[in-house]
């Protein structure tokens, strides 16, 4: 019996409640829009700069959340899905960005055998309004996890990764 | 009367002018009947377009995602991965060079829930009857979740006890060779044969038992209850007498890592003396900001009047390493290590060693390390060790 009970599990949060999150958290009333970023040859060779490998997605579907009275970037607020790889799994992450800051962070899925604690909301926040500098790079120290050096790496890539496409999206609809 | 007439014509002719430039009501009838049909055909026409418009996105979406999934195909079930590093040692005007280690990774999901996983090594590059390097199996194991928060292996598996044994990719620590005290006190890399359950109390409290087999050490000759030569690495391993590991780890603080490992080993000789023993070690691993430090203790204590009569009944050791990382790139660490495989005999038998290094990582995966090394105690020499080691 206890075989039949076997669970992949480790399934934190869903794409919904990671949205309804961002929602309860911001002050304005927002409108909510489904959008696709078609990732061309220059946004590639950038996602590539940040992750170090070609990365498999020609496009990427994100979630636009504007004050119904004043969409200026600065206002915006974007949410992300995006994965990748620690040390042989694909982690699921979701990020949401604002002002070109990272607002939350959180794991909805982690499948390699070692190093969950990277989803422990003590681990997360450290995320919280985390940006990047002149040279992409996050601009706070993350304290890591010993024996998920890859998992960790993992999540600043995707925390760096998130600031560029936030501020893509953004520029693209001020213009 | 022949002016009335004529004026009467020319009335008649205007008036019918009139008529001619402006259209009956019938006519405007006929006017709009005919628009409305072109609207009608050019709302078809729109419709149609729209549905075009719509099947294309779809088969835009379509295209892009099979594309997609083509490019992702690399993510297939069976994964591989693997480490290496070779090292340069110069202590006491012996030099050596060394591919000391070349690992490949392989594993496989058979299903959400049950994986497999193994690492080959190659240890020092050539193998064979009078070579000095060995094929070993270090890891081999079938893995399954049980429920969300415990996880079951069985097979060959690494023994979850001090920082080293588990974790040991060159990238991920300093220092070109690995520290003494993992090595002489806990055998790593050290791996049994058995089953362990490993589970997750809540967030950052994890649990660790494992029944496996045992350590033989040797009985006689100057190695005699030496730790690291006990293992049998499960090659035709004797199996009269088995081992039992409990870890305690806690990680719920970012940077932290506190763990405490017991075991148990019923006989370390296998049946030869009788001579039970007992491993304790523990651990902090703290990474804060730029700074880092580790420290580790470890004890045997092994029973019997044989390991008691030349002091090995006692056997322990620790290390301190504290560390600095400049940038992402750069990493400077102290490590003092002192050790004594001697420890329960009256004379002073602790061997002791310093090692001042620098890590540079060009790419996250890939490390090159310089140290120096002082050794003192009951051993001497110094030197250097140069080192380079990846992972993937």
């Amino acid at each position: 019996m206890l075989w039949s009970n076997l669970s992949s599990a480790k399934s934190y949060m869903s794409e919904q409640a990671f949205v309804e999150l961002v929602e309860s958290t911001l002050l304005d009333a927002n409108q909510l829009n489904s959008k696709t970023l078609w990732l061309k040859k220059p946004m590639q060779e950038k996602i590539k700069r940040i992750l170090n490998h070609n990365y498999p997605k020609l496009r990427l579907r994100y979630k636009m959340l504007s004050p119904l009275e004043n969409s200026s970037p600065s206002n915006i607020t974007t949410v992300w899905f995006l994965e990748e790889i620690g040390k042989e799994k694909p982690i699921s992450f979701a990020i949401s960005v604002k002002n070109s800051n990272v607002q939350l962070i959180r794991v909805l899925e982690y499948r390699e055998s070692r190093g969950y604690e990277v989803q422990i909301p003590a681990f997360t926040e450290q995320f919280d309004q985390i940006g990047v500098d002149n040279n992409g790079l996050l601009n706070k120290d993350i304290d890591g996890i010993t024996g998920a050096t890859m998992s960790v790496s993992a999540m600043k890539k995707i925390a760096r990764l998130s600031i560029l496409l936030h501020n893509t999206v953004t520029n693209n609809e001020n213009k | 009367m022949r002016l009335t007439t004529s004026a009467l014509a020319v009335s008649a002719l205007l008036s019918t002018s009139v008529m001619a430039a402006e259209p009956t009501n019938e006519e405007l009838l006929e006017i709009l009947k005919k628009q409305q049909q072109q609207i009608e055909e050019l709302k078809k026409s729109l419709d149609k377009t729209d549905k075009k418009v719509e099947e294309t996105d779809q088969k835009v979406e379509s295209s892009a995602d099979a594309i997609e999934q083509s490019m992702t195909a690399s993510t297939s079930n069976t994964q591989i991965g693997g480490y290496g590093e070779l090292h340069y040692n110069n202590i006491e005007d012996s030099e050596s060079i060394d591919f000391h280690r070349f690992v490949l990774f392989f594993g496989h999901e058979f299903t959400d829930s049950i994986r497999f996983f193994s690492e080959l090594e190659l240890e020092h590059a050539l193998s064979g009857d009078g070579k000095p390097g060995e094929v070993e199996l270090e890891q081999a194991y079938i893995e399954m979740d049980l429920t969300e928060q415990t996880k079951l292996k069985s097979g060959v598996f690494l023994i979850p006890v001090g920082i080293i044994n588990e974790t040991h990719e060159p990238p991920t620590f300093y220092g070109v060779e690995r520290n003494p005290i993992e090595k002489n006190i806990i055998p790593a890399t050290w791996w049994e044969a058995g089953a362990g359950l490993t589970t997750q109390f809540g967030e950052g409290v994890n649990a660790d038992f494992a029944i496996h087999s045992g350590l033989n050490v040797d009985i006689t000759g100057s190695n005699s209850f030496l730790i690291r030569n006990g293992r049998q690495k499960v090659a035709k391993a004797n199996a009269d007498s088995l081992a039992y590991t409990a870890r305690l780890k806690y990680t719920a603080i970012p940077g932290l890592e506190l763990a405490a490992s017991f075991q148990h080993q019923s006989d370390v000789t296998q049946g030869e003396l009788d001579s039970s023993a007992s491993l304790f070690s523990s651990h902090v691993a703290y990474t804060t900001g730029n700074f880092g430090i580790r420290a580790l203790y470890a004890s045997w204590d092994i029973d019997g009047s044989d390991a008691e009569s030349i002091g090995r009944d006692s056997q322990e050791g620790y290390y301190v390493e504290p560390s600095y990382k400049i940038n992402q790139q750069f990493g400077l660490f102290a490590r003092y290590n002192a050790w004594d495989n001697n420890a329960g005999d009256s004379a002073d038998t602790e061997k002791r060693q310093t090692n001042i290094g620098l890590n540079y990582w060009p790419h996250e995966n890939v490390v090159f390390k310089v140290d120096i090394e002082n050794r003192t105690g009951a051993q001497d020499g110094s030197g250097f060790n140069l080192g380079v080691g990846y992972q993937f």
